[in-house]
C-alpha cells in the first residue's frame, strides 16, 4: 500500500488504462501541455504524445460530442470538463447523444467514454462555480454515474469505468484532490455498482456519496464520543445503485440520514431518501432525514458558503433527531 | 423570391459517366422519390405517427454525395430527414419502412422511427432529431478515422437551419485544428421549418462560414445529380488523401412541408411549381435521353423495381410483429 491524493489515484487510472488500451485517448481543456487545471493529467502528454492526449478549445459541446462520435466509432474517450459547471453547456450531446444513441439505434451502436472531472460546492467561487449537479446526470436512462469519495475507489472505479461499454459520469470534487488515502501499490479494479460501509454502527446509517464523506465521517466519530454508533454507507455509484446495501443497513440500524450536498428539490439523495422510506417502511423507527444544500445559489461570503452546505453539525442533529434524541 | 439557378445542364459533360453509373444515380433517385411519396400515404392512413420529414426534392443531394462513397471506411450521419440517406447507403427499405410503422423488425427495433435510421454494418450514424446534433458526433467519427490511420472520409449533413448552432461552429473549428477528414454538407432547402434561411442569416453564401475556420469550402446547386457528384467527389478526395475538413453547401428544394404536419404556406405555389420543374429525376432523365443513354423501356423498369421495393416494404412492415413491451428494458445500457 502507498499513500497518495485522489489526485493521483485518478492519474495512476488514466495512465494504466491508456498504457493497457490503445484506443483510450484524453481530451478536454488544458489536459496537455497545462498538464490539467487541476493536474490530474501531469506527465500525460510528455508520456503519450499530443494524438492521445488533445488539448482542446473551451467549446463543452463541441468536443463532448466529438467524443460521442469517437466512441460510437470504436475509440475509448475519456472527456475531461475542467469543471461540471462548464459541462451545462455540453449537456444536449450527453443527454440527447451519449446516452440515446444505442437506444436510437436498437442496440446497434454503443458509446464507450467517460466523463470525468471536478462537481460538487469548492470555497470562495460564488454561484456559478460552487454547485452539485448530480441530479442533472442521474435524471438521464442510458447513463452511469459514479462518485468516489477516496483515492482507493477512485482508482478502482475510474479503471472500470473506462472498461465500460456505456457512457459513464464521474464526479470527482475540487477540494476532494489534496485528500489522501492507501491504494495498492498492484493493479486493481472496483465494480461500478456497489456500495461500500466505511464504518460499521448499530444506530442509525448514515448514507452519502462524494465529498460529504469526510464530514459524515467526522460526525460519527463526534455522535460515538456520545455513545451513538453510527455506521456510514458510501454509495459510490449512483447509477447503477447497490439498493440492496443501504436496505440492510437500514434493517439493521432502524433509522436512517442521507446526505447530499445538492439542492434539495429532485436532488439524488432525496431520491435515495424516498427509496428508504417506501421500502423499508417496516424497518424504519422514524422518518428519514435528509441533509442537503440550502435551496439557494452558493454565496461567495465563507460564512454564508459554509451556511448553505451540509456540516458535521447538521448531520450530528439529523442522527440525533432520528433517534428521538 | 429565391435567387437559385439551375446551371444549365449542358454543362456537364454526360459522355464521361458509364450508363451503368448514370441508371444507378437514378434508379437510387427514384427509389428515394417512391419511397417518400409510399411513407406520406401511409402516414395519411395513420400507419406511420409522430413527426414524419420527407425528402421528396432534394434526392439529388443524398444520392449524388454517397455515390463518391467507400461505404465500407466512410461513414454516412445526417439529421432528421434521413430516409434518403438511409436508402443511399443501402439499407433495406423493409427495415426502414418497418422502423416507420415501429415494428420490432424496423433497423432500431422500433425505437427510433422516422428521425433515427441506424446501421451499423453500412456506415450509416443516424438519423438526429435534435437540429446541429450530429454535426459534433460526425466530427468525431471523423477523428477516429485519423487516429487509427484509416483512409475513410465522413459526410456530414445537416440544413440551413443548423447551421447557426453553436455545434455546427465549435465542430468545423475542431476539424480544422486537427485536420479531421470530414466534409461537412448544409442541403440549403431555403426553409428553416417555415422560416426562410435569408431572413435568419447574416450571410446567404454559406461556404463563407467554412472559409472563416479556413476550411475549403464551396456554394453548389443541388437539383442536378451530376453537379452535385461532380462538386462533391474532389473534396471526397482531398478529406481522405490529406485529411482535411470542406464544407459544402448545396442548394435544393423540398416539394412537401418541413414535416407531415406542415401545409407550407410560407412560400407560393409558384415558387414550388418552378422548382418542380428542375426537379432532379427529370433533369437526368432529360440529360440521359439528349445522348440516348436511356429509353422509356428502361425507365419504365426502374419505376416498376421502385415501386415493388416500395409495396415489399409495406407488406413486410404490415407483417411484422410490434415490439413485445419488455424491451422497453433492452438496447439502454450494456
Amino acid at each position: 500500500m502507498s499513500v497518495i491524493t485522489y489526485r493521483e489515484a485518478l492519474r495512476q487510472a488514466i495512465d494504466e488504462e491508456m498504457s493497457r488500451d490503445e484506443r483510450v485517448f484524453l481530451l478536454g481543456e488544458e489536459v496537455g501541455q497545462y498538464n490539467g487545471a487541476y493536474k490530474v493529467s501531469m506527465g500525460l502528454l510528455e508520456k503519450y504524445g499530443e494524438e492521445r492526449v488533445k488539448d482542446t478549445p473551451i467549446t463543452e459541446l463541441g468536443f463532448t460530442g466529438l467524443a460521442v462520435g469517437a466512441a460510437m466509432a470504436g475509440l475509448r474517450p475519456i472527456c475531461e470538463w475542467m469543471t461540471f459547471n462548464f459541462g451545462i453547456l455540453a449537456l444536449d450531446q450527453v443527454v440527447n447523444n451519449a446516452a440515446k444513441m444505442r437506444h436510437m439505434s436498437g442496440g446497434q451502436f454503443n458509446v464507450p467514454m467517460v466523463i470525468r472531472g471536478p462537481n460538487g460546492p469548492a470555497e470562495f467561487l460564488s454561484s456559478q462555480h460552487s454547485q452539485s449537479l448530480t441530479a442533472y446526470f442521474t435524471h438521464v436512462p442510458g447513463l452511469k454515474v459514479i462518485a468516489p469519495a477516496t483515492p482507493y475507489d477512485a482508482k478502482g472505479l475510474l479503471k472500470s469505468a473506462i472498461r465500460d461499454d456505456n457512457p459513464v459520469i464521474f464526479l470527482e470534487g475540487e477540494l476532494m484532490y489534496a485528500w489522501k488515502g492507501e491504494v495498492p501499490d498492484q493493479e486493481y479494479t472496483i465494480p461500478i455498482g456497489e456500495a461500500d460501509i466505511k464504518r460499521k454502527g448499530r444506530d442509525v446509517s448514515i448514507v452519502t456519496f462524494s465529498k460529504p464523506l469526510k464530514i459524515v465521517e467526522e460526525a460519527a466519530e463526534e455522535l460515538a464520543k456520545e455513545g451513538i454508533d453510527a455506521e456510514v454507507v458510501d454509495l459510490r455509484s449512483l447509477k447503477p445503485l447497490d439498493e440492496k446495501s443501504i436496505y440492510s443497513s437500514v434493517a439493521k440500524t432502524n433509522r436512517c440520514v442521507v446526505v447530499d450536498e445538492s439542492w434539495p428539490v429532485n436532488s439524488f439523495g432525496s431520491y435515495v431518501a424516498w427509496l428508504v422510506s417506501k421500502n423499508c417502511f417496516d424497518d424504519l423507527d422514524a422518518p428519514v432525514e435528509l441533509v442537503s444544500s440550502e435551496d439557494v445559489p452558493m454565496p461567495y461570503n465563507h460564512s454564508l458558503e459554509l451556511a448553505v452546505q451540509p456540516s458535521v453539525e447538521k448531520i450530528m442533529a439529523a442522527a440525533k433527531k432520528v433517534l428521538y434524541i | 423570391m429565391s435567387k437559385t439557378q439551375t446551371k444549365d445542364a449542358s454543362k456537364i459533360d454526360i459522355k464521361k459517366y458509364d450508363k451503368s453509373f448514370l441508371e444507378k444515380l437514378l434508379e437510387q433517385m427514384i427509389l428515394v422519390r417512391r419511397f417518400e411519396e409510399k411513407a406520406g400515404q401511409m402516414y395519411g392512413m395513420k400507419k406511420i405517427g409522430g413527426f414524419c420529414h420527407l425528402y421528396i426534392g432534394q434526392e439529388a443531394v443524398s444520392t449524388g454525395t454517397i455515390a463518391a462513397l467507400d461505404l465500407k471506411s466512410d461513414y454516412v450521419l445526417t439529421g432528421y430527414r434521413d430516409h434518403g440517406h438511409a436508402l443511399n447507403c443501402g439499407m433495406d427499405p423493409k427495415s426502414l419502412m418497418a422502423e416507420l410503422f415501429g415494428k420490432v423488425t424496423g433497423c432500431s427495433r422500433g425505437k427510433g422511427g422516422s428521425m433515427h435510421m441506424f446501421d451499423a454494418e453500412k456506415h450509416m450514424l443516424g438519423g438526429n432529431g435534435i437540429v446541429g446534433g450530429q454535426i459534433p458526433v460526425a466530427t468525431g467519427v471523423a477523428f477516429k478515422i485519423k487516429y487509427l490511420g484509416e483512409k475513410g472520409v465522413v459526410l456530414c449533413y445537416f440544413g440551413d437551419g443548423a447551421i447557426h448552432q453553436g455545434a455546427f461552429h465549435e465542430s468545423l473549428n475542431l476539424a480544422k485544428i486537427w485536420q479531421l477528414p470530414v466534409v461537412y454538407i448544409c442541403e440549403n432547402n431555403m426553409f428553416g421549418m417555415g422560416t426562410h434561411f435569408e431572413r435568419v442569416s447574416s450571410t446567404s453564401d454559406f461556404a463563407a462560414m467554412g472559409k472563416s475556420y479556413n476550411i475549403q469550402s464551396k456554394q453548389i446547386e443541388g437539383m442536378d445529380v451530376l453537379e452535385v457528384y461532380e462538386g462533391i467527389s474532389d473534396l471526397v478526395k482531398s478529406a481522405r488523401e490529406k485529411s482535411e475538413p470542406a464544407l459544402l453547401e448545396i442548394k435544393t428544394y423540398r416539394y412537401k412541408g418541413h414535416s407531415m404536419s406542415d401545409p407550407a404556406k410560407y412560400r407560393t405555389k409558384e415558387e414550388l411549381e418552378a422548382y418542380k420543374k428542375k426537379d432532379p429525376i427529370l433533369i437526368l432523365i432529360h440529360q440521359m435521353k439528349e445522348e440516348a443513354l436511356i429509353d422509356d423501356n428502361k425507365i419504365e423498369e426502374l419505376e416498376n423495381k421502385a415501386k415493388l421495393l416500395c409495396d415489399e416494404a409495406v407488406e413486410y412492415a404490415e407483417q411484422s410483429e410490434e415490439p413485445p413491451i419488455g424491451t422497453i428494458y433492452e438496447d439502454i445500457l450494456v
